[in-house]
């Protein structure tokens, strides 16, 4: 077994109403940035997970966002890194 | 009758549900803590309001895995009576007891505030003491209460008369304004397919004594009486 780093993007779904993101981009608007057209607001999980290999580390996460750390009605989440440690 | 007040650490909600049970309505009420596997014979069991583990990665995502959890959803499948009210609604919601979710309040701010409820369908064991059509005020208070499911769920919801409690204006209807907080079609409560289990954002228990400004949620109460020993 060999542990590695994983790191998960969890995001609100396209289509639903993210009234985080929606003052997030305002407030850029404001700040000048008006080229911002969208912005969405998630959570980052780093996860440090003993495995086989990059490969089950990163089906055991996936598992892990299916049961716990992404809501399935409402958010989309995605791998966004997998490294040995 | 009994009912199991569930204790979860950072519930706030549960001794205003026990004084309206015991002291109110003068039935029988116990608090179940959440890692107990006991029900104590309870007949109705009630999750309450509060910030369950601190709302920790999302509101009731910790709590659902309570111990006392299980038991709650065999409570559930013998078709007895489960109550989430506020923070024990987006438990159910992610228990997967009740489909849907609730996130974020439109506005984005907390709010604390007396609404006008709907009633959408008197038939069910929570809602027989009421009439369909039914104005009742009783207050919310929540930061994340808007009411999230896909569109296949809100019809079937609708179809099925699972939509229990919608907001509405005034006037008595349902506009973008009616809302606390954004819930989709207006959505305030609903119950699961099999009608025993109900979730609800705002709080009937806060509204059983004129002292308190309504009692309209007393019905609510005295329908599961009507109901359950029926």
């Amino acid at each position: 077994m060999s542990r590695f780093r994983v790191s998960v993007h969890i995001v609100p779904r396209k289509g639903i109403l993210d009234p985080q993101g929606k003052a997030v981009t305002e407030a850029l608007h404001t700040l000048g940035f008006s080229d911002v057209a969208d912005a969405r607001v998630g959570r980052h999980v780093l996860l440090d997970v003993a495995a086989a290999d990059a490969t089950s580390a990163g089906a055991v996460v996936r598992e892990m966002c299916d049961r716990l750390l992404a809501n399935p009605v409402t958010e989309d989440y995605e791998i966004a890194g997998v490294e040995g440690i | 009758m009994k009912f199991g007040i569930i204790r979860f650490p950072g519930s706030n909600c549960d001794e205003d549900a026990y004084h309206a049970v015991a002291d109110v309505l003068g039935e029988t009420a116990t608090y179940l803590w959440h890692k107990s596997h006991d029900l104590e014979g309870a007949d109705v069991l009630l999750l309450p309001g509060g910030f369950s583990y601190g709302d920790y990665l999302r509101a009731g995502a910790i709590a659902r895995f309570s111990p006392i959890m299980r038991e709650v959803a065999a409570h559930a499948r013998r078709g007895a009576p489960v109550i989430g009210i506020c923070n024990g609604f987006q438990i159910l919601c992610e228990a997967g007891l009740l489909p849907g979710a609730l996130l974020r309040n439109a506005g984005l701010q907390y709010v604390s505030e007396p609404v006008r409820l709907r009633v959408e369908n008197a038939d069910t064991m929570f809602t027989n003491r009421y009439e369909r059509g039914q104005v009742l005020r009783m207050p919310v208070a929540h930061g994340e209460g808007r009411y999230v499911a896909d569109a296949a769920t809100l019809d079937r919801l609708e179809g099925e008369g699972h939509v229990v409690f919608r907001y509405v204006d005034v006037e008595g209807a349902t506009t973008d304004d009616a809302s606390p907080n954004g819930s989709m079609r207006g959505i305030a409560g609903i119950v699961s397919a099999e009608g025993n289990v109900l979730g609800m954002m705002p709080h009937p228990e806060r509204a059983v004594e004129e002292v308190l400004g309504s009692t309209d949620g007393l019905g609510l109460f005295q329908s599961m009486l009507a109901g359950v020993s029926a």
